[in-house]
């Protein structure tokens, strides 16, 4: 068995890539403040690669979001290293732009001088195995391809902390493969700290250092996994498929919780 | 492809590597589509060919009905009585002043009410306050016949060129204003994440994201925009024609009803047409095609 139960007590004194604690998020209802997120804490240290796990409408991207600082929790605190960089489940890129141009844009609102901007997005496209995008428009690549665009313009911040919502979930099966090997390289080359947010529970096992469950309505964290299975991993691994099928069955255990009533 | 693939458990066999990149490449090249080039010909058929057939077209009907002869000559001039009136004014050397006059007015009076419109558009769009306060008016402005602002013009700023820019601009700003809130609303909500993302807010988020999104809609408000400016000037020189004016395209109309020259009046409604027609066909189209050609929303 390549797995341990955790606890979820990270007490150190150590710099952490994200800290969040004690966040709550609830939302304006019809029948009042709805709560989305209940009492989560979890740390993400340098280096890490955590992904978080739930069903659809759990609010892992309430989650995130409040990670990203694009919104703030009603109690609780978030802080992160930096401001993060911040990848969606759509691509986001510009379609005014080019590919090159998407990069370049993110280099400039971080300050690097015009002159570095176009071999920085070249190197950038080269890491993601894009080196003839640099010029292509939005729609003339493929979705894989702009996924790795969004990456590698996600990459250009120079942020320690990546942040992905569901990245590859609207891909193919055999591009999203193909992408899981090269996000675990990248991550690999780069140090950078990943915070993954998926509901397939494969996807979640194949990538991650540490996987963490939240619950649906409120969202909690419910129960973590570290995966110890040794990189590189291929999603069909049978160690991979072990582990899935434990986690699985916590999944279904809270998803049936809302069956009830 | 380098041999930097280090993962954390050590390095990978090249091979695999190897494999790994001529996958991305197959699947890359497998999901990439092609655009097609438009030829010359294919452009001459499908674009030149049919409005000119049309133009063809209403040439003979207006000729079949002079020789049908079912009114006065007097009323429905002849199309060669209308080419004289032209090639008259062309030696009498007026011709280009004329048109020049008109169009030079109302492209600088359009330019005038873009530097006003555009600002406006923006702070009604992103500030609630100015939303709140001036975001109904904007929209009842657009539907305002700019016929109306001529009176009060004239009497606030004489019969001089200040009172044709200022009836241009109140007829042209506040469809340029609308079309950028317009443009600025259907924005993605994405678009704006990700560029909070990115670090563009403030006034690197409008220049950068913000604008740029909303170009479709800004466009359209521009074009509707020089639409109205050319609609109000022509009405400014037929209302407000005075020897201290210079003689545009509105005024020549007008020169045509108090010398009952139906000829002239067929000739001025043609020129103000063209006009209306040339920029939007060499202006507006071109900068649309260009925009939806790069968004990838049109071949
Ligand atoms: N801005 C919002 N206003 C109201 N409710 C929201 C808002 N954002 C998310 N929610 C609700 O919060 C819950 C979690 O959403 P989300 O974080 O998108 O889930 P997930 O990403 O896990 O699928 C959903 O029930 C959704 O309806
Ligand atoms: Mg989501």
């Amino acid at each position: 068995m390549a797995t341990a139960l955790i606890n979820a007590e990270h007490t150190t004194a150590l710099a952490r890539a994200v800290r969040i604690e004690h966040v709550s998020k609830s939302f304006p209802g019809p029948a009042g403040p709805q709560s989305v997120l209940d009492d989560i804490s979890l740390d993400v240290a340098p280096g890490e690669f955590v992904t978080i796990l739930g069903a659809s409408g759990c609010g892992k991207s309430t989650l995130l979001n409040l990670v990203a600082g694009l919104d703030t929790p009603t109690a609780g605190a978030v802080t992160t290293e930096g401001r993060p960089a911040l990848m969606f489940q759509e691509h986001a890129l510009f379609p005014w732009l080019t590919a090159g141009k998407n990069i370049e844009l993110a280099l400039r609102l971080r300050g690097v001088a015009k002159n570095d901007r176009r071999p920085e997005a070249e190197r950038l496209l080269e890491l993601v195995r894009l080196g003839g995008a640099y010029g292509k428009r939005v729609h003339e690549l493929s979705g894989g391809m702009r996924q790795r665009v969004a990456l590698a313009r996600a990459l250009a911040q120079d942020s320690r902390l990546l942040l992905m919502d569901e990245p590859f979930a609207a891909l193919d099966a055999i591009t999203r493969d193909v992408l899981h090997g090269e996000l675990t390289r990248i991550w690999a080359e780069t140090g950078l700290s990943v915070l993954f947010v998926t509901h397939n529970v494969r996807e979640a096992v194949r990538l991650a250092e540490r996987v963490v469950l939240l619950s649906s309505r409120p969202g909690r964290v419910a129960k973590e996994w570290t995966v110890d299975i040794p990189q590189p991993r291929r999603i069909e691994d049978a160690d991979v498929a072990e582990l899935s099928v434990e986690i699985t069955e916590h999944l279904r255990g809270e998803i049936r919780r809302h069956g009830w009533h | 492809m380098a041999g930097t693939d280090l993962g954390p458990a050590g390095t990978r066999p090249s091979r695999e590597l190897r494999a790994a990149s001529n996958e991305l490449a197959g699947l890359d090249a497998l999901d990439t589509h092609q655009g097609a080039r438009t030829s010359l010909r294919r452009v001459l058929s499908g674009k030149v060919l049919p409005p000119a057939v049309a133009v063809a077209l209403v040439l003979t009907v207006w000729q079949a009905l002079t020789w049908a002869r079912i009114t006065d000559d007097y009323m429905l001039p002849p199309p060669s009585a209308v080419w004289h009136s032209l090639s008259d004014l062309w030696f009498r050397g007026t011709l280009l002043d004329v048109v020049w006059t008109s169009v030079w007015r109302g492209l600088s009076g359009f330019l005038l009410a873009l530097a006003i419109g555009t600002p406006l558009g923006l702070l009604v769009a992103r500030v609630k306050f100015v939303r709140a306060a001036i975001g109904p008016i904007l929209q009842g402005l657009q539907s305002l016949p700019s016929v109306a602002w001529v009176p009060p013009a004239v009497l606030w700023l004489g019969l001089d060129d200040s009172m044709m820019y200022a009836v241009i601009l109140l007829g042209a700003t506040p469809s340029i204003a609308g079309g950028l809130v317009s443009g600025i609303d259907q924005i993605p909500p994405l678009f704006l994440r990700a560029g909070r993302s990115l670090g563009a807010t403030g006034l690197r988020g409008a220049r950068h994201v913000v604008m740029p999104a909303a170009l479709p809609g800004y466009l359209a408000g521009l074009k509707q925009g020089w639409a109205f400016s050319w609609r109000s000037l022509m009405a400014a020189e037929i209302i407000a024609s005075s020897p201290d004016l210079g003689l545009g395209l509105g005024q020549l109309l007008e020169s045509g009803r108090e010398t009952s020259d139906m000829a002239r009046i067929f000739l001025a409604i043609v020129l103000i047409l063209l006009v209306g027609v040339v920029v939007d066909l060499l202006v507006f189209g071109p900068l649309e095609r260009r925009m939806l050609r790069r968004r990838g929303l049109r071949p």
